[in-house]
């Protein structure tokens, strides 16, 4: 049975209360990730509100949870993620371009550059993970080494297939590690009336699948679970459950006011033991932290998500054509005729 | 007495005065409560459609937030109604059907009938449809083709706060399955209701306008755009009947034919993609009863055969406009004047 108490390496104020898995200078490296992360959030809730992205789903206060799990993957690694995910996605290689192209409505955000194992955001909610499993799979049958990686919340772990992902994961061992970040909230669903069971971690028992419980505002800590998790699924030893503990300090996504459901003093609480802050804290008694390079690395990354974003706007804009180009390998003749219609005068044709 | 109010305040009254009535009505699905439970603010929502808030307040334990297990409520929902209850489910997204449809095409459609009639399950299933608000792929789709095509569900679909009223407590009231489909573009459209509860028996079509030159038959928020082109028409001194379909199963085929014998021409429009939808549906069933009224050949005005685009230009290009159903009026009824 998973430990009750989630796995920890650093305390809220930047303690190390255990051996660190990574150097100081790794830990470094990855703090400038989890602020650059940040700034992306930040600045893609903002351009929501200018009306120049969709609807979009904040991920702040769960960087250490996506960047501590994806920080322990090789490059051949998958990553499946949701629509909550984009700081892992990033840290494995999706870029910000394609991340903004997307929550523009753009389709061609969702097709990232060769060689980057990505798929692109699940919108809808479970469907992802058996994805995930068969990735794995595929991994194993094919000899590859490659691990798959999926992340999803508490609400996800209520749907159907999730127990299915995990049945049929455990009965074939496939090389596949399920990261739930259980943060709390499901729009307003509170966790504890989510499921019944203790943690979310004690469900992998009944599949075979060891089931592990992190305290997932913990870089160090997420980071350790996870690098074991992949080496044993690579090494033919199958799934891993983790479920990191964190929490949703933002609404469910723009269009939601979390305000109406639930109260500031429990966002407050959590925002106390926000991730970056452990990190600096613990940089700064390693002498490898300053304000001068936080701001410096805050000023580059922010620089680099502009750059993306200006990129993505000056992408030539769709035409009609275009609601027709990605459906078959091969346009069908009813399709043809119709793209013909669309593109001259009108969508007549059936 | 009728005064002026949402769809959205058409369905929470609907829902009030149907639990108020029947206490055996309840209501479930996620967030329709919105934090019951919870330290939040319980019930000053009404959920992420916005049609249940104040709900709670009154009737209690019978709304109730469900998990994220679209599977578990709606097939609870259907057994419940087997033994007693009149569920209402709200789905969200119809587009979330996928994930519970075996519970709604294998098990609640047929129960009646494997149970050698004597299983009854008054269920309504009412989730949102359609395109236009940015909401990509797979929370945009009209999907009332899937539906209708299943024996012993009944499907409907409102064009007005009046009829969402009626034909929701008619949903209610029915003793077998009803998937009740609500535009998401509709929910701010306002109209004369009345305060008093009022059942729209479901299979019976609403003539919205009347004409003698060409018939269109429309369903949801097409009705606006059919009648739209109908005006824009009758400058051009082209009379055109407006069908509104109102249920799409069971299907009330004598208006429309009874309308196109009186035009001898029909477009049938549907914001469904068009292969198997219910325009292709109208169109057949016209042609196989009244091929000898008809003085030109159907046509039909739908989507394309294609997934609803998330870029917003591409998205209004998709949806089927009053210019495209009034080009294809004029064309039909050049054809066969």
């Amino acid at each position: 049975m998973p430990d009750l108490a989630p796995h920890r390496l650093l305390e809220a104020d930047g303690t190390l209360i255990a051996d660190s898995p990574l150097p100081v200078e790794r830990v470094a490296d990855l703090f400038r990730r989890m602020v650059a992360a940040r700034t992306y959030d930040r600045k893609a809730t903002a351009m929501q509100k200018q009306g120049r992205l969709a609807t979009y789903a904040p991920f702040q206060g769960q960087e250490a949870a996506q960047i501590g799990a994806t920080a322990a993957l090789d490059p051949q690694d998958w990553v499946v993620g949701t629509y909550r995910d984009a700081a892992a996605m990033w840290d494995h290689g999706y870029p910000w371009v394609n991340l903004i192209l997307g929550r523009t409505g753009d389709e061609r955000g969702g097709c990232p550059p060769e060689g980057v194992n990505v798929l692109p955001p699940s919108i809808t909610v479970g469907a992802h993970m058996i994805h995930a499993v068969g990735i794995g799979w595929a991994a194993a049958l094919r000899g590859t080494g490659a691990v798959a990686m999926t992340f999803f919340g508490d609400g996800a772990t209520s749907e159907g297939d999730f127990h299915e992902a995990m049945n049929f994961a455990g009965v074939y061992a496939t090389p596949t590690v399920f990261v739930c970040q259980n943060n709390g909230w499901a729009i307003s669903m509170p966790r504890e009336r989510q499921t019944a069971s203790e943690t979310i971690a004690h469900k992998g028992v009944a599949y075979g699948v060891e089931g592990v419980l992190v305290d997932g505002n913990d870089l160090l800590a997420v980071y350790d679970v996870a690098q074991r998790a992949v080496a044993k699924a690579r090494e033919g030893g199958g799934p891993t459950l983790i479920e990191a503990v964190t929490y949703r300090i933002g609404p469910h996504t723009t269009t939601d006011d979390d305000r109406r459901y639930r109260p500031d003093a429990a966002v407050e609480e959590w925002r106390l033991l926000d991730p970056l802050q452990r990190v600096r804290a613990y940089l700064a008694a390693n002498d490898a932290w300053s304000e001068e390079w936080e701001r410096a690395i805050e000023e580059a990354e922010s620089e680099a998500v502009e750059q993306a974003v200006t990129e993505a706007e000056a992408m030539a804009a769709l035409g009609p054509g275009d609601i027709f180009d990605a459906m078959y390998a091969e346009l069908t003749g009813p399709l043809q005729a119709q793209r013909e219609a669309s593109t001259g005068s009108g969508l007549d044709r059936t | 007495m009728a005064r002026t109010i949402t769809m959205r305040q058409a369905i929470n009254e609907a829902l009030d005065q149907e639990m108020t009535r029947d206490p055996s009505v309840i209501c479930m699905g996620e967030d329709i409560v919105g934090g019951a439970g919870s330290p939040g603010e319980d019930d000053a929502w009404g959920g992420v459609l916005g049609v249940t808030k104040g709900l709670y307040a009154k009737h209690g334990d019978r709304l109730l937030d469900t998990p994220l297990s679209e599977s578990a409520y709606i097939g609870a929902a259907i057994g419940a109604a087997t033994c007693g209850l009149r569920p209402v489910a709200e789905l969200m997204f119809i587009d979330f059907m996928g994930v519970c449809f075996d519970q709604i095409y294998n098990q609640a459609a047929k129960f009646r009938y494997m149970f050698g009639g004597k299983a009854v399950t008054p269920v309504t299933i009412r989730a949102m449809v359609g395109a236009g608000l940015r909401a990509a792929a797979q929370h945009s789709q009209m999907l009332t083709p899937v539906f209708t095509h299943i024996p012993g569900l009944k499907v409907v679909c409102p064009s007005t706060p009046y009829d969402t009223k009626g034909l929701l407590i008619g949903s209610i009231r029915d003793d077998d399955p009803v998937i009740f489909c609500e535009h998401k573009a509709m929910y701010d459209m306002e109209g004369e209701v009345p305060e008093t509860s009022y059942s729209i028996p479901l299979g019976e079509a609403n003539v919205v306008r009347e004409g003698g030159d060409c018939t269109i038959v429309a369903y949801g928020l097409m009705v606006h755009k059919a009648t739209e082109a109908a005006e824009t028409l009758a400058s051009e001194g082209v009379e055109c009947e407006v069908v509104d379909l109102r249920s799409l199963s069971p299907l009330d085929l004598d208006t429309v034919i009874e309308s196109v014998e009186g035009t001898g021409h029909l477009v049938c429009v549907d914001e469904a993609n068009p292969r198997c939808s219910i325009a292709a549906d109208v169109s057949a069933q016209v042609a196989q009863h009244a091929f000898g009224s008809l003085r030109a050949p159907i046509a039909m005005v739908t989507a394309p055969h294609t997934p609803v685009p998330f870029a917003p230009g591409l998205e209004d290009a998709y949806i089927p406009d009053a210019a495209r159903v009034a080009k294809a009026v004029r064309s039909t009824v050049a054809t066969g004047a």
